[in-house]
């Protein structure tokens, strides 16, 4: 790692401070993605304030809905009661991704901030990686780019977002708190994320100097349907190919879909929200030739680059699957 | 205590680990004497009681305290420093093992206030205060924990380069099951319930420890085993 200096925060306003004065001074929470990436020599910070100590750990029932602090652990997000009770889809999320150790350490506020696994970006003795090095090219279009995205991708970028917790957050429709130096707002999580467009590296809409305070999910009251599929190469400890977070309100005994809430992992440069799959479902019943359909509607704009070719049919699939599962569910 | 005491004291420590290793190599270098020459950024080790800063701690280094086993270390560290350095190079506790220094095998696992991480991807400058304990820390005296026990009992090793990491890791799993906190493979997790444990669980519980002697039968036996409180 090269040398940095570490200093930690007292207060919220005090870690602000630090991080908006130097371009080259970042936040540390779990630190599990920026020690690492540290290590490969993607993230040269010259210095680090840690956050750790800050109050803002607390998950807490908010406006009908829920208030999860940015430090909290994940592991305290997934065993939370009322999470598991209210989003069970949320839990289901957090706990299929990384390991038990690695979930103990990381934080909410810093899963939204994961940065790609993409082979190119992670290892810097490839030169061509737009995200790492502005205009350098991306290496990965004409290479080995099995995991890589097959929606809203560009010719500078087709990396993935790898996180599985923001694909639920996506589907439940989160809202991000954060605090600045112009001071706090709240930013809707289709706003959070960009597209990597020409200029792959940015990735989320955060303005330097501001920090993630907190996490809100509004009240959902059908929350209990819902449902996380992961389809990886491994059955555990993997990051997805394609995932799919599902939440459907449905009527009661007619079986007929009022709303549904769908996002899509592994597949684009952010959680991709299935608005098209969504609209296609909406006031109709759960079968199979309509799931099918809606799954095709969302994937026609989709473009393989030789490797992922088959993550087209694979989310098509992933989407009938995981909403039939939800679709199947008791509410007891 | 002067810096240069403290180092003098840290050299005299090497030199008696080196002439244990020298009885059982021939190269003339001893490998742990070899990899401490390797490691950047100079470490004082002070003795924790009555400890201070020394006067010539290098430019941004800082002071950490955090107690490993019960045994409180107060530390001047490189802000580089990772839990796990901090614990092999500095403590000279080696039975935490560096496997990928990258959080992906596990090898690392140690437990911070009764929580199981991996040490290679935290600062220990992160840890001040903190309750860490480590493979060192789980047996009493000669007697083994149980989970160790265990583990010999039912073979869940065979290298054993993994085995401190899995054991840590096995501990805390067997916390966290009773505790009722869900893992992915837990069935309907609003129901809030003690966890019903199978070998799907462990193994999926387990997942973030590899073992690539493939010794996994063995150690969801030894798991199985301290869970049903036979150690043996």
């Amino acid at each position: 790692m090269r040398p940095f200096t570490y200093t930690r925060a007292a207060s919220i306003d005090d870690a602000v401070k630090a991080v908006s004065a130097n371009s080259g001074t970042r936040f540390v929470g779990g630190g599990t993605n920026l020690l690492d990436l540290m290590k490969m020599g993607v993230e040269r910070p010259a210095h680090l304030v840690d956050i750790n100590r800050l109050p803002l750990t607390e998950i807490i029932e908010h406006q009908g809905g829920i208030r999860m602090g940015a430090l909290a652990r994940n592991t305290d997000a997934a065993n939370h009661q009322l999470i598991r009770t209210r989003y069970p889809v949320l839990s289901q999320a957090i706990l299929a991704g990384a390991s038990q150790q690695l979930r103990n350490m990381a934080t909410m506020g810093g899963n939204l901030l994961q940065r790609t696994r993409c082979y190119y970006f992670y290892d810097p003795s490839y030169e061509e990686c737009n995200k790492r090095t502005p205009g350098s090219g991306c290496a990965a279009i004409k290479g080995v780019n099995r995991i890589h995205a097959i929606l809203g991708a560009s010719q500078t970028c087709i990396a993935t977002h790898p996180s599985d917790m923001c694909v639920a957050l996506t589907a439940l429709d989160a809202r991000i708190q954060v605090t600045g130096p112009k001071g706090s707002r709240t930013i809707p999580i289709p706003e959070f994320y960009r597209l990597p467009g020409d200029t792959p590296q940015h990735e989320t809409n955060l303005q330097p100097g501001e920090l993630i305070t907190a996490i809100d999910v509004p009240p959902l009251a059908y929350g209990k349907r819902s449902f996380y599929l992961k389809i990886r190469d491994r059955q555990s400890y993997a990051f997805a190919l394609v995932s799919v977070a599902v939440v459907l309100d449905m009527e009661e005994g007619g079986g007929t879909i009022r709303r549904a809430h769908i996002a899509l992992g592994g597949v684009a440069h952010k959680p991709w929200r299935a608005e098209k799959a969504e609209q296609f479902l909406a006031g109709k019943k759960p079968e199979a030739n309509v799931m099918r359909a809606a799954a095709e509607a969302e994937l026609k704009e989709a473009k393989g680059y030789g490797g992922n070719d088959f993550k087209i049919e694979l989310a098509r699939r992933s989407i009938v699957r995981a909403v039939g599962t939800a679709a199947a569910m008791s509410q007891a | 205590m002067s810096s240069d005491a403290a180092t003098d004291s840290r050299a005299k420590a090497d030199m008696k680990e080196n002439e244990l290793e020298q009885a059982h190599q021939s190269s003339g270098v001893s490998r742990r004497a070899f990899a401490g020459s390797a490691i950047p950024g100079a470490v004082t080790v002070l003795p924790s009681e009555g400890a201070q800063a020394p006067a010539t701690a290098p430019p941004g280094s800082l002071e950490c305290s955090l107690t490993v086993n019960g045994q409180e270390h107060k530390i001047q560290i490189d802000p580089r420093t990772t839990l796990l350095d901090l614990l092999r190079e500095n403590l000279h506790m080696t039975g935490t093992k560096k496997g990928c220094d990258h959080g992906q095998c596990g090898a690392c696992t140690v437990l911070v206030n009764g929580r199981r991480i991996n040490s290679c991807l935290t600062l220990a400058a992160m840890h001040d205060g903190d309750q860490v304990t480590t493979i060192e820390g789980l047996a009493k005296g000669a007697d083994l924990h149980p989970m160790q026990a265990a583990f010999i009992e039912h073979d869940g090793l065979q290298c054993g380069y993994c085995t401190p990491g899995q054991i840590c890791s096995a501990v805390a799993l067997l916390d966290e099951v009773k505790s009722g906190a869900p893992s992915f493979v837990t069935s309907n997790l609003s129901v809030i319930k003690e966890v019903n444990l199978t070998d799907e669980e462990i193994k999926e519980r387990m997942s973030g420890n590899i073992c690539r002697c493939g010794a996994y039968a063995g150690i969801v036996a030894a798991v199985w085993a301290v869970y049903a409180g036979k150690t043996a």
